[in-house]
């Protein structure tokens, strides 16, 4: 937002490109579940647009961002973020739509600032993305611009080098003021995650859902499905996904397509899905009482689930709802 | 002659359903109208918005119950 602005104050034409992976964090992701059904949902790259007076290109790139998450040239960051190649596949899109004819854009613009984040904004790193990304010296970080080289917008008479920024490390408190000097009261939490794949829990369940499957490959539906519910792995060949509460239950119930889905109809209880092959009578039956543990019949003797499976058939279990010293805790995915 | 055209945008979440109508808006001439069925309550905040920013009419926005249709003016 920042970057932006000071590029815009020099009189240049800026518009914004947002990129969807699917492991994006958006206020409403959280929009599933209904106890935050009244938290603001916005998407903040819109928001940050019409903040801006900018056009915003939202760009779809969850097929092609896999060969990032599973083969990051430059490594993963503390968990499965490989954000040094996703800042270099990101760049590398981003000029190859402003490069494009019917676009004609001249260069880049990034908010990156040196030192600021540990694995992927540090000096050595800084020239790297430039060089892989094939953006080279039209790549311009308004930011930090007076600690680097000097850019092809600036040595082109473009952008006015004097007006750019020499901010470093990780301090936010010379952005705040700039936006202070820009007028935005609102702005991201500074250090606020916008990825999953930074997260520690999320991290281990896409770890755990790799080595289930014995591949390293995901789809769509796969990486959403572990933003929801409890996971729970009684057995290595499957796994039970058990909603938390009724916004949960809903997005779950959306999946009874592809997956075997259990509903308890003795008692009030949540919607869970089976994922997992091969899964005979024992396992349904475990994956039965685990919901059952999770209803409101968990204290009842008997509470019965219906089974419901993707072909459309329907299987009625009456089992007992697992006891506490049953559920091992090392299945919480 | 300006067209009327359906999509479906059911049980993905945003952006996804921003996605799909940029997409199809792309593809649509001046005075055609989307129509956008949608489940995620986000895009009530971010079709209007993206609607807004690159300069496209909101006609309608209609929710009953968890369906939510959102029409939209070609401009």
């Amino acid at each position: 937002m920042l970057a932006a602005r000071v590029i815009q104050e020099q009189g240049v034409h800026v518009e914004g490109i947002n990129f969807f992976t699917g492991f994006c964090v958006e206020g409403h992701t959280h929009a599933i579940r209904r106890r935050d059904v009244d938290k603001q949902k916005r998407n903040n790259a819109l928001w940050v647009a019409e903040q801006l007076g900018i056009k915003l290109h939202i760009v779809d790139v969850i097929e092609e961002y896999k060969d990032v998450v599973l083969n990051p040239k430059h490594g993963y960051g503390q968990h499965l973020n490989p954000c040094l190649d996703c800042k270099i596949f990101m760049v590398n899109k981003a000029a190859a739509w402003a490069w494009a004819e019917e676009n004609g854009f001249d260069f880049i613009i990034t908010g990156e600032v040196i030192g600021q984040r540990p694995k992927s904004q540090r000096r050595e790193t800084m020239p790297i993305v430039a060089r892989e990304s094939g953006a080279d010296d039209r790549l311009l970080r308004p930011l930090c611009a007076k600690n680097l080289p000097e850019t092809l917008p600036e040595r082109e008479g473009w952008v006015d080098r004097s007006r750019l920024y020499d901010f470093h490390g990780r301090n936010r408190k010379p952005q705040i003021e700039l936006a202070k000097q820009f007028g935005f009261t609102e702005y991201s939490q500074p250090a606020g995650g916008c990825c999953f794949l930074t997260d520690a829990n999320y991290s281990k369940k896409l770890a755990d859902l790799w080595r289930s499957r014995g591949s390293r490959d995901y789809e769509l539906d796969d990486i959403m499905l572990l933003k929801v519910g409890r996971h729970l792995r009684p057995r290595p060949h499957f796994k039970v996904i058990v909603g938390r509460e009724e916004g949960e239950n809903h997005y779950l119930s959306g999946y009874k397509h592809q997956f075997v889905t259990l509903n308890t109809t003795s008692h009030p209880g949540p919607t869970a899905l089976v994922d997992g092959e091969n899964l005979d009578a024992s396992d349904l039956t475990l994956a039965a009482r685990i919901v059952a543990r999770y209803s409101q019949g968990r204290d009842a003797p008997e509470v019965t689930v219906e089974a419901g499976y993707p072909g459309g058939d329907a299987m009625t279990l009456k089992i007992a709802p697992l006891a506490s010293p049953e559920l091992d805790p090392a299945w919480h995915v | 002659m300006s067209e009327l055209i359906e999509l479906d945008a059911r049980r993905l979440l945003c952006p996804m359903p921003v996605i799909r109508t940029q997409d199809r808006i792309r593809t649509l001439n001046t005075g055609d109208r989307l129509v956008v069925h949608c489940t995620d309550p986000g895009v009530l905040h971010d079709i209007p918005a993206w609607c807004r920013i690159n300069g496209h009419d909101v006609l309608e926005t209609r929710t009953e119950g968890r369906d939510i249709t959102i029409t939209i003016e070609v401009r």
